[in-house]
């Protein structure tokens, strides 16, 4: 076996001086009959690298990847250019095989790391104060849930979800409520040019902790959240603003600025990739530091040695499971580190230059197709504003329509009847997001087969 | 034959001259391969890109008049200033590919370089979790191919995916057993939790709404069952078990405490961080676990990058495995992997489940972490059935020969207690009075060693948990001994250099105290000297 070192002269030197004839002494406590006397039947031997990658590879070849297709899927996770380098970082062995910073003295690379991930979060969120990361942006959000509910002291239990909230995200906050006896006032998303700002706003009352809106919202649309967050601050409820396509936001007003408390999202826009779903990266902040103390998650302060010299470690765990089990903030010991640093390592090659171009090169490409799906007979364009993202309408079930053209090698979109089973209505909306992986042509292509497959 | 250093010394071996040259202070800070680096705030400006993106070019806007017109802060760097940055920082962390990583319970083992390759294979790394299925039946065959391997290492009935890391797994096994006791009209209030378990247990039964009660060990270390048996009763939902426990010694009484459980009407919930030690030896199932987590990035390999992304399916009992979460993969007849949703796991529970499919709902976005299941399958079929199996034997073997080369020098509490499993367990006793484990450990760093666990778990004082993992080879491991041996008699004579340790890490010890008293967890930008510009109107460096 190439990965184990020990031979057998190994083995029997190091069972003469643990005093035991043989392996098998070594798991004396477990009951004799439960006892495995040899590799479970039925399963394969060990296999050489060669015949394990060709395996692999040949399940590999079963998908249709993102690259060999025209592609326009997003709805939570999208499709960037990554360099070269974010990948080529995060496979230094410094990273890559480093334990949780518990050591600070030899950890200072991914504590620095950290550090500057924290802060580049924070700025692009409009916020004081980032965490190290959190699973992802789903479960983000539901920690954001948490930590409201922890804000109000339990004392106010109704949470309002935006119908325009990520469906997934708005069931795991639905699962999790269920075990917590929160009360959630959901409604289905409209088909509106805008959000339904208004009844949105008629659901908070004085026992909401939070209301949760989604921005850019699940159909594309963007909108001032200032209304929502005077209406909620004025009810005593914190509005959490949850972001999927960080990108956006080299582009738009961050959601800091229009009087968020938490904001929360996926950042696996940024360097992470689309990994068919995970692992991805939470982000998670907070726009007032006098909610530090609540929040979930680690966080990486910083502070300096026995010599004076600057130096960062993780801080404040007293809010963490492994100091005050059934007391702390919330159960996650792991965050998405990595990812953070896949992120992290991105956002410096873009820097804000960058990113405000990627953003704007975004939007251009997603205006472009929006121009041009429009003009297909039986298409009509939602959305009166949107980033990257925006949602059309076929007039036919778009699950169809989808399965359909994907056997041409286009990815056309999120239907709206994947998401939302239970809403038949909502069956002939799909969702198509623009990258500036998207080209041209790409557009012309899902253009001509949406016009061949609603004639 | 004439060697250039007269002593003989090579590396390896132990160093008889102490007396190193101290050298000069040098003015950059740097001590030649240690190099010093500054934050991206301070090095970058929002002026400068390390990616070549068209300009705007001013045409449409449909922004909704929300244009993002304050200046956001986001330094960037040019990509030869980015490799350097990340490189730097990167040398100032120590990783298992530089060296022994002995931290207990974390299972820090050698990472296949070969997982890492399969993981970015393209039809992998860029497929959409909202494809078509017809385009990502290799996917689905990956995660189904991998929820058989963990069902039959096991000896469970059924395996939930989704879980993105081990506590994650944890609440989706707590949230089976409450959605598994409320289908039955059975409203318990009480988890049961030793007092050895990991933190992160009784954070997760509290998060489920659960009271948690502790259960104390016996004089072996090991759940007191009389003590566990008289506290079982109508309002116990279960029990949370680690197995083989923090202390590193195999639960003997599972058995018995399942069966204990069950006729009491609860759950056995284990802890399967330690799982590495027992893969192939005996499955969880035949001791009567109802679930139990899987860290893929423990037992399976997958990296541990600094502290995530993890991953922890979730294998599941007959009993509990209609309750697990959505989205889950099913293997029909025809041999067809589907991926159930919300859109159809109505219909399909019932066309093959006769409607037993009860879920809890979601847990996650998604279906879980995919970039980890290729990489623990990778892992996995590498190693096989018998693989495995010698993999959990090497893995005790090596803590168990580390535990037997160092009881003469340091205190092992359970040492009386038989073999150990795959960690080892030490105390403080004996240390001097102001030297403390945590000295130890920092000595253990001038070393170059990255320490065992510390003070955990709490119920030994002055706690050291050291895990070899089975990648550690003799050679590796004698040398450990050599430097734990003299690190510990300097522990017991009162070397006063300890409290002072690391010397030689890129920083000395680093005040904690200060970092939480005063938080400074953003970085913010100075106000600058008069008339000096600030970074987003600097040019360049």
């Amino acid at each position: 076996m190439r990965y184990l070192p020990l031979t057998d002269a190994d083995r029997s030197a190091m069972l003469e001086k643990i005093g035991a004839p043989d392996v098998d002494a070594l798991f004396v406590d477990v009951p004799e009959e439960a006892r495995l006397d040899g590799p479970i039947h039925g399963l394969p031997m060990h296999a050489s690298e060669m015949a394990v990658e060709k395996h692999m590879r040949r399940l590999s070849k079963k998908n249709l990847a993102a690259s060999d297709a025209a592609f326009f899927l997003g709805a939570g996770a999208y499709k960037h250019h990554v360099p070269a380098s974010v990948d080529h970082i995060i496979q230094r062995g410094e990273f890559l095989t480093a334990y949780t910073p518990y050591q600070p003295e030899i950890a200072q690379g991914t504590l620095q790391m950290l550090f500057e991930f924290q802060s580049q979060v924070a700025h692009l969120y409009g916020c004081a104060v980032a965490n190290a990361s959190m699973y992802d942006g789903s479960t983000a959000c539901w920690e954001a849930v948490a930590m409201a509910s922890r804000i109000a002291r339990g004392k106010k239990r109704k949470v309002v979800l935006s119908g325009a909230l990520h469906p997934h995200y708005a069931e795991v906050v639905k699962t999790m409520a269920k075990f917590t006896d929160d009360e959630i006032a959901h409604a289905k998303p409209a088909m509106q040019a805008s959000p339904d700002t208004d009844g949105l706003i008629s659901r908070i009352d004085d026992n909401t902790s939070c209301v949760v809106v989604q921005y850019p919202d699940i159909l594309g649309r963007v909108n001032d959240l200032q209304p929502v967050a005077d209406a909620a601050h004025e009810k005593g409820a914190l509005l959490i603003v949850v972001n999927t396509e960080p990108v956006a936001l080299g582009a738009i007003k961050s959601p800091g600025e229009m009087g968020a408390d938490i904001v929360v999202g996926e950042g696996q826009s940024i360097g992470v990739g689309l990994q068919f779903g995970g692992p991805y990266l939470g982000l998670f902040a907070v726009r007032d530091p006098k909610h530090v103390r609540m929040m979930p998650g680690r966080l990486c302060g910083e502070t300096q040695d026995a010599e004076g010299k600057r130096g960062y470690v993780l801080t404040l765990s007293t809010r963490e499971q492994h100091i005050r089990r059934e007391k702390a903030t919330s159960n996650i010991c792991t965050n998405s580190g990595l990812c953070a640093l896949a992120f992290s390592v991105h956002m410096t090659l873009l820097g804000e230059k960058g990113l405000r171009h990627l953003a704007m090169e975004n939007h251009r490409l997603a205006c472009v197709a929006a121009d041009k799906l429009a003009e297909v007979p039986g298409v009509s364009v939602l959305n009166d504003a949107f980033f990257n993202e925006f949602t059309i309408q076929l007039g036919t079930d778009a699950r169809a329509v989808v399965r359909k053209l994907a056997k041409d090698n286009i990815l056309a979109g999120v239907s709206l009847g994947r998401l939302f089973p239970e809403h038949e209505e909502l069956s002939d909306g799909l969702i198509v997001a623009v990258t500036e992986t998207s080209t041209e042509e790409d557009i012309e292509t899902l253009v001509s087969a949406l016009k061949e497959v609603l004639s | 034959m004439n060697a250039p250093n007269a002593s003989g010394w090579k590396p390896g071996t132990p160093v008889q001259d102490h007396n190193a040259m101290a050298g000069p202070d040098t003015v950059t800070g740097n001590r030649a391969l240690m190099l010093e680096e500054a934050l991206i705030f301070e090095i970058g400006n929002t002026e400068t890109t390390g990616v070549d993106l068209p300009e705007p070019t001013g045409g449409a806007n449909r922004l909704g008049g929300l244009d993002r017109s304050e200046k956001i802060g986001l330094p960037g760097l040019s990509e030869p200033e980015t490799v350097r940055h990340y490189t730097r920082l990167s040398r100032q962390n120590y990783g298992i590919d530089l060296g022994f990583f002995p931290l207990g319970s974390c299972t820090m083992k050698h990472n296949p370089r070969l997982n890492e390759k399969v993981a970015r294979m393209p039809g992998f790394a860029d497929v959409h979790p909202l494809q078509p299925v017809d385009t990502v039946r290799g996917a689905l065959e990956v995660m189904n191919e991998l929820a058989h391997w963990l069902i039959d290492l096991t000896g469970m009935h059924g395996v939930a995916m989704s879980p993105k890391a081990g506590a994650h797994g944890e609440l989706c096994g707590i949230l089976c057993i409450r959605a598994a006791l409320e289908a039955r009209g059975d409203a318990r209030e009480v988890i049961l939790v030793p007092e050895s378990a990991h933190g992160t247990n009784p954070a997760t039964a509290a998060f489920a709404g659960y009271k948690i009660e502790d259960i104390p060990a016996n004089s072996d270390g090991r759940v007191d069952l009389d003590a566990l048996k008289s506290r079982l009763g109508p309002d116990v939902a279960g029990v949370m078990i680690t197995n083989p426990s923090t202390l590193g010694l195999f639960e003997r009484d599972l058995k018995e405490i399942s069966d204990a459980v069950h006729e009491a009407g609860g759950f056995v919930y284990c802890d399967g961080a330690n799982f590495n030690a027992i893969v192939g030896k005996v499955r969880p199932g035949d001791l009567g676990v109802d679930a139990m987590h899987i860290n893929l990035h423990k037992t399976f390999s997958t990296p541990h990058g600094g502290g995530g992304p993890g991953s922890g399916p979730v294998v599941l009992s007959e009993a509990l495995a209609p309750f697990g979460p959505l989205p889950y993969t099913a293997r029909t007849k025809d041999g067809v992997v589907h991926l159930i949703e919300e859109e159809d796991a109505d219909a399909f529970s019932e066309k093959h489940f006769d409607g037993r499919m009860q879920s809890f709902g979601r847990m996650t976005a998604f279906h879980g972490q995919m970039g980890m299941f290729t990489r623990a399958l990778s892992y996995i079929l590498s190693h096989g059935a018998d693989g495995l199996r010698q993999v959990a034997e090497d893995a005790v073997l090596n803590a168990n020969y580390l535990l037997r080369s160092l009881e003469d020098v340091l205190d092992a509490p359970f040492g009386h207690s038989g073999p150990c499993m795959h960690e080892a367990l030490f105390s403080d006793k004996g240390f001097a009075e102001d030297i403390s484990t945590l000295d130890l450990a920092k000595g253990l760093i001038d070393e170059g060693y990255h320490p065992m666990t510390m003070y955990f778990p709490l119920v030994v004082h002055g706690a050291m948990l050291v895990e070899p993992t089975e990648t550690e080879s003799k050679a590796a491991l004698d040398q450990f001994i050599m430097a734990l041996r003299s690190v510990a008699e300097r522990a017991k004579a009162g070397d006063e250099t300890l409290k002072t340790a690391p010397h030689y890490a890129p920083r000395r010890r680093l005040d904690e105290t200060l970092a939480a008293r005063k938080p400074i967890l953003a970085w913010e930008e100075p106000n600058p000297p008069a008339g000096e510009p600030t970074m987003s109107e600097q040019g360049g460096r």
